[in-house]
């Protein structure tokens, strides 16, 4: 088996267009969150989301190369470029075809499939745009990448909701270990500002009508965010032959299905899904010191998860701390196994626990060692990155300094 | 006046039946499972069902039920009455509303 590294880093979401930017907002517990534009009469139930903002496409493509790409597979491309330029890597020759690339959204591009139904059924028109086809699949951002690197690989995308991305992560690394690649890029976009599916979300009644507050006790719901992640994975020993920087090493990966309900979250999924990553790991729960909560702040979801992490960590739960950095980048729905898994390394490259903001009181059913209000120093070895998603499916990756 | 309060309870008889029969088709249950007094554990309504047959009613009777109604209402006497006050207090507004 082969040890996996990190060698590079992508990252834009509503803290920032690069992963220098966001980082220094999870180190200060800035909030990315922000008034939604006014949609017109009815207005949404909800006024906040974390959009990314600094984002421009123009600044990134050519008016020809932005015909084939949605936002979703625009912001997949630029957090892949940072990654890969981060690495150092290039694509030439045997390495080309023993590089994967693994990506995961979780509805991929909504806004070509909204702009043809509005012609379709509002103006009966049915001549639908040529490209939307294109611009819609899922896989968009990762033959995007695969193109523009020359990446000849296994080249696919995982959509399992909101832990698409962290399935995706955890594949590749996989790959690399077992031998089958030698390195991957890997990780998640999603462009969830799209007005039909802002809808959809209000009528979920899942979207807190303020800015979402993780685990605490007044919190009532999530808030929705967009945004890519992108991670270089390397064969460990090749990443050293050739004196890369390595930023952490993905330690293990465990996912699992509650095969209980589409969008009742449950203690055993979630608990199973961590067991299995530090079994894959090889590591003892008591090694972890800090874990990346999913934590969207609906009721239901901190609840089940408090449950499932005491049940994993039994006792020296106290000893581990936990944040969901939700609190300040959104809920990025499929991109966001990724950019927690980058938030989770930074913490532990930094030694500094990203904090819970807009936490107000504790809730007794919460009962975790939180870290809120600000960023919290402490030396991190070992952390944990969960995510679970609607359809009962859940994620974990375990990472080392 | 005698009259005045059997209209009343008609008029809450019709409304409790109007929900009924859409508690009823959304859950796919014979109408005659579903009694004033069933809880929603009773009919196996969880919450997903719950926003599901919220908004029937919405649509129903032109409502706008608040986020948090889904997890306060867990009975049908629940959700009629929730209901019933909406659609009053939709009433006063528009009459206070100047022509």
């Amino acid at each position: 088996m082969n040890r996996v590294a990190v060698t590079g880093l992508g990252m834009l979401c509503a803290l920032g267009n690069n992963v220098a930017e966001c980082w220094a907002k999870l180190a200060s517990g800035a909030s990315g969150i922000v008034p939604l534009a006014d949609p017109g009469a009815p207005p949404y139930k909800f006024q906040f989301g974390a959009q990314a903002l600094g984002f421009n496409s123009s600044d990134h493509f050519s008016e020809r190369e932005l015909m084939l790409l949605e936002r979703f597979a625009q912001m997949a491309v630029v957090a892949g470029r940072e990654a890969i330029a981060q690495s150092g890597l290039t694509f030439a020759g045997s390495l080309a075809e023993r590089t994967a690339i693994v990506t995961g959204t979780s509805v991929g591009g909504q806004f070509a499939e909204e702009t043809g139904y509005y012609r379709l059924y509002r103006e009966n028109n049915p001549r639908v745009a040529p490209l939307t086809i294109p611009r819609t699949m899922s896989n968009a951002g990762a033959s995007a990448i695969s193109v523009e690197y020359g990446i000849t690989g296994p080249v696919y995308t995982v959509s399992t909701a909101c832990a698409s991305s962290n399935h995706a992560i955890g594949q590749a690394f996989w790959m690399i270990r077992n031998g089958q690649t030698l390195a991957a890029i890997a990780g998640g976009s999603e462009a969830v500002f799209a007005e039909g599916l802002l809808r959809a979300w209000e009528a979920m009644r899942v979207v807190s009508s303020q800015p979402c507050r993780p685990f605490s006790i007044d919190r009532n719901g999530l808030t929705l965010g967009e945004g890519a992640a992108m991670l270089v994975l390397e064969n460990w020993d090749h990443a050293q032959a050739r004196g890369a920087i390595i930023h952490g090493e993905i330690l293990g990966f465990g996912m699992s299905s509650d095969a209980h309900h589409i969008t009742q979250p449950c203690v055993d999924g979630p608990a199973k899904a961590m067991r299995w990553a530090l079994t894959d790991a090889g590591i003892a729960p008591g090694q972890v010191d800090y874990i990346n909560a999913h934590g969207t702040g609906t009721l239901a979801n901190d609840v089940t998860e408090t449950q499932a992490i005491r049940s994993v960590f039994a006792e020296p739960t106290d000893n581990i701390l936990v944040s969901s950095t939700k609190s300040m980048h959104g809920h990025t729905l499929g991109a966001a196994g990724a950019v927690e898994a980058i938030a989770t390394l930074l913490a532990l490259k930094h030694g500094l626990a990203p904090p819970t903001i807009n936490f107000t009181k504790p809730d007794p059913a919460c009962n975790l060692n939180l870290v809120t209000v600000r960023a919290q120093p402490a030396p991190l070895e070992i952390a944990l990155s969960n995510t679970f998603a609607f359809g009962g499916l859940n994620a974990s990756l375990v990472f080392k300094r | 006046m005698p009259t005045e309060p059997a209209t009343d309870d008609l008029a809450r008889n019709d409304l409790a039946q109007k929900v009924i029969r859409i508690i009823a088709e959304k859950q796919r249950i014979p109408l005659d499972t579903v009694a004033l007094d069933s809880t929603f554990e009773e009919l196996k309504i969880d919450s997903l069902d719950g926003i599901n047959i919220i908004f029937a009613v919405e649509e129903q009777f032109d409502i706008s039920v608040p986020d948090e109604g889904v997890h306060t209402i867990r009975s049908v006497r629940d959700m009629v009455d929730g209901v019933r006050s909406l659609i009053e207090a939709k009433a006063a507004s528009s009459a206070a509303k100047p022509e």
